[in-house]
């Protein structure tokens, strides 16, 4: 009997054979770097070395980077993508086995979990501690802010304008009631800007502020920002906090009766998280890794890293996109983004508290 | 050869312990404070959330798809050769994609919300999340039921029914006592798949914002950092699943299914036009709203991207895509055919446990498994000094730990046709060996099997999470494109790689239309 299931199984093997066929050739050109990452490991890589990256920003936002790194310096760069999370727990996982020497992400709050994790190692590269300003990168270099997306407010520029806004405590006025927009409370921006207020106002004023924003839903909260700015455009809410650059994608593709509010510095300056990156701890070819993050930080690397999302350079120096600096001056919030990190997991537990869903 | 088939069973099993042993070790690690804040905030509406969508999405499910088979396998209405094999297409489609479509086309400044303000001068009402999360996963999920009840319907022939009928039952009364009783292992089968779908489901209820235990899990992880506390969630997660699928054999209990009449000509009920209209506006309504309307959004959305995201790469996702489905499938269905097997040859405690473990993979969030399988391959890797991580084996081990019970499920059901007594008249017959299983077992499961890889071959096709953490270099599928144009929120861009996974979905779907009809 026995037998005879192998022999139906073998009726399988011609598929299965072809399948692994057509797959060796898809994996062929792969394979050799993996290989030369595994090979050049653990401290002496070879000269233009490729450098694996794991990253959780979006493929179209970092592939044309990494091309133009690549044709500068002759380095290859290789990259996988994922969440946040489950990259660092594959970084935990493979250990001193790991292929990647950097990873790249977005929020501050997931780079200072990775620090905690012990999947990252300092750099120490004056090019990076003077680029960088201070609290936008780990105090140890663990990683390094490399863009800014600020989460500001917008509002309708048919209903209200600059004079009747304030900042972001103000939303909790009982004057919004009924007009104010917010994005899910599952999104990290949310828990970091959240984290940030109770770096500011400490956890009880923070969790009122955020009860009297609730309080003021002129809707169900919104899956993503796109569609609370769709909201505002069809004069369903008045008001809302969202990432800038969605709302300069958006203007991309037409006139929109919305318009941003920068928090003034008075005040605290307006939200920012990063996108970043730090060295992983077991890097296979951390010199790379390096060069790469210093490239980052270049003019170069720092408005082609901005302008393909409509973020901010976190090199004060570098212009903005146009689009970006049509919404007059942003000074970014100066509190350090590694509360944002360390008080949100408190934020999430706060806004689960205050019903904010 | 008894303990041969027990300890293949086991082996297979295993698979699904690697996973399930990292959650349960997870069991043992304090959370200092997550699991009272959980237990107080957030569990409470979670769990009455997940258990109203569990039940409603399996009924409309059940409802559906068994309506659309009885339809198609039964009665003779226009457009039911058509609708036959159509009914099967949103097979293709990935949940959350038809939910962002249909929340394109019916949300505010959605075509229909537009035209409704035009026409009626007021907004259109808005479905609650509880509701669009439920008709969408409904929409998304009824085909399995559709799929396997129509194979019972195909298969257990109408003499059933004619024989009711001769008995003097009505033909309404003779579908509800005998035709549906008779096709209840496939139904359960295919509300077994939907319900642990559905618990598993993210992507769809992300869509409509409605807070799920899977969306309690993920935001335990990602929210709270609290690992761990994941792991114990999907613990509590699988302990339901568990329940669930003892239910399930339980109210089975010890039924006996072997009717399979072959050969004799089909026939369909005569029904008069006005029935036959009705049954082809359902079929309809459901086609137009489970596939074609989202479609039509979805190319509406291709063509107005297709200069900036159409590109060659696409060739490549392509190509991972189909190969990693194709393999899946083959190995899956093999490892279903050999679950099978032993649970016939060497019945039991022993493989009735590993054939429960090796199937609640399907009901776990894809994330929480793929961490799971992964760290202990990894940790496994290091004590045995074999890497696999890196290469596609962990990738199809893990996939073959997710989809087993969607490889068995089919299978099971098909291996109750084959009864002690057909082997025993085979063996009289002088029919024994290979040619027993050449040509007695096999026409009986090949039907059986063709679905079952049929449905492993698109669920990979749609597989997220897992292809995300253990691919290696190279391997980015159609699914993997998906992610990375709606982790930025660029919905319409995703509409590209998300027709490409139909168009590829297509192709089996249409071979196993023509089989399974064959078969019947």
């Amino acid at each position: 009997m026995q037998v005879n299931i192998v022999t139906a199984s073998l009726r399988t093997l011609p598929l299965i054979a072809i399948a692994v066929l057509l797959g060796a050739c898809n994996g062929s050109d792969t394979d050799t770097a993996n290989d030369t990452a595994s090979a050049t490991q653990p401290s002496a890589p070879t000269e233009n070395a490729p450098v694996v990256v794991y990253s959780s920003r979006a493929e179209q936002l970092i592939e044309p980077l990494f091309a133009a790194f690549t044709e500068e310096t002759g380095i290859e760069v290789q990259y996988v993508t994922d969440s946040a999370q489950p990259l660092i727990e594959r970084l935990k996982a493979e250990g001193e086995d790991t292929p990647a020497s950097l990873l790249l992400t977005v929020d501050a709050g997931v780079l200072w979990f990775a620090e905690q994790q012990g999947v990252l190692q300092p750099t120490n590269s004056e090019i990076l501690d003077s680029a960088v300003p201070e609290a936008f990168r780990d105090p140890e270099g663990h990683w390094y802010g490399l863009s800014l997306r600020a989460r500001t407010i917008v509002y309708d520029t048919r209903e209200l304008s600059v004079d009747d806004l304030t900042g972001y405590a103000d939303l909790a006025d009982e004057k919004w009631k009924g007009r104010l927009c917010l994005r899910t409370s599952k999104k990290v921006y949310n828990q970091s800007l959240v984290a940030m207020m109770i770096a500011e106002f400490g956890e009880e004023q923070a969790e009122a502020l955020v009860r009297g924003w609730v309080a003021n839903l002129a809707q169900p909260v919104f899956s993503n920002d796109t569609k609370l700015i769709e909201a505002i455009e069809d004069g369903r809410c008045d008001v809302g906090i969202v990432n800038s650059y969605y709302f300069g994608r958006l203007q991309r593709t037409r006139e929109l009766p919305v318009a941003i509010f920068w928090q003034p510095e008075a005040l605290g300056g307006a939200h920012v998280n990063v996108s970043g990156a730090g060295v992983t701890a077991n890097a296979p070819n951390a010199t790379g890794a390096a060069q790469l993050l210093e490239w980052f930080a270049s003019d170069k690397g720092q408005q082609m890293f901005a302008s393909l999302n409509l973020e901010f350079p976190v090199v004060a120096s570098i212009p903005v996109d146009p689009i970006v600096a049509a919404w007059g001056e942003m000074a970014p919030s100066d509190q350090t983004l590694v509360d944002a990190g360390r008080l949100q997991a408190d934020a999430v537990k706060l806004m689960d508290r205050a019903g904010y869903r | 050869m008894l303990p041969g088939w027990r300890a293949l069973a086991a082996a297979i099993a295993l698979l699904m312990l690697l996973p399930l042993g990292v959650v349960v070790a997870a069991l043992a690690i304090p959370t200092d404070g997550v699991w009272t804040h959980l237990a107080t905030y957030v569990l409470p509406d979670v769990l009455a959330n997940t258990l109203t969508l569990v039940v409603s999405v399996a009924v409309l499910s059940a409802a559906l798809g068994a309506t659309a088979a009885w339809l198609t396998s039964m009665v003779a209405f226009p457009g039911r050769r058509f609708f036959a094999w159509a009914l099967l297409l949103p097979l293709a489609l990935p949940g959350y994609v038809i939910a962002f479509a249909l929340a394109g086309v019916f949300d505010y400044s959605g075509t229909v919300a537009v035209l409704w303000r035009g026409v009626f001068g007021a907004t259109m009402p808005r479905l609650d999340a509880a509701s669009a999360s439920a008709l969408c996963l409904a929409l998304t999920l009824y085909p399995y039921v559709y799929l396997l009840t129509r194979q019972a319907f195909l298969t257990q022939g109408q003499r059933s029914l004619e024989v009711a009928q001769s008995l003097g039952l009505s033909r309404t009364a003779g579908f509800w006592r005998v035709t549906l009783p008779l096709a209840r292992p496939w139904l359960a089968t295919g509300v077994a798949l939907v319900v642990m779908e559905t618990l598993a489901d993210f992507g769809t209820v992300k869509v409509f914002n409605y807070d799920t235990f899977t969306t309690a899990i993920y935001s335990a992880w990602f929210g709270l950092f609290s690992l761990p506390a994941a792991l114990q969630l999907s613990a509590l997660l699988l302990l339901f699943v568990a329940l669930a699928v003892s239910a399930e054999r339980f109210w089975r209990g010890r039924a006996r299914y072997v009717t399979h009449d072959r050969g004799a000509r089909r026939q369909y009920l005569i029904v008069n036009r006005w029935q036959a209209a009705l049954a082809c506006l359902f079929c309809a309504l459901l086609f137009a709203a489970a596939f074609a309307v989202p479609v039509v959004q979805l190319l509406l959305w291709s063509i107005e991207t297709a200069s900036t995201e159409l590109n060659s790469r696409y060739w490549s996702f392509l190509r991972a895509s189909i190969v990693l489905a194709l393999i899946a499938a083959a190995l899956i269905t093999t490892l279903g055919l050999l679950l099978g097997y032993s649970e016939r040859r060497a019945p039991g405690r022993i493989t009735r446990w590993a054939t429960r473990i090796a199937t609640l993979g399907y009901a776990m969030p894809g994330t929480v498994l793929a961490v799971g399988f992964f760290v202990a391959v990894s940790a496994l890797g290091d004590v045995v000094d074999v890497r696999l991580t890196g290469t596609i084996a962990v990738l199809l081990l893990a996939y073959a730990a997710r989809f087993l019970a969607v490889g068995h499920g089919p299978l099971g059901s098909a291996f109750e046709r084959v009864t002690p007594n057909i082997d025993d008249a085979s063996r009289g017959l002088g029919v024994g060996g290979f040619a027993l299983l050449h040509r007695v077992h096999w026409p009986i499961l090949r039907s059986g099997a063709a679905i079952a890889a049929l449905l492993v071959f698109v669920d990979v096709m749609k597989e997220l999470p897992i292809t995300l953490l253990t691919r290696p270099f190279g391997w980015d599928t159609l699914a993997v494109r998906i992610f990375q144009l709606t982790t930025e929120g660029e919905w319409q861009r995703a509409a590209i790689p998300a027709l490409a996974i139909v168009l590829a979905g297509l192709v089996p779907v249409l071979w196993l239309h023509r089989h399974s009809d064959r078969a019947g």
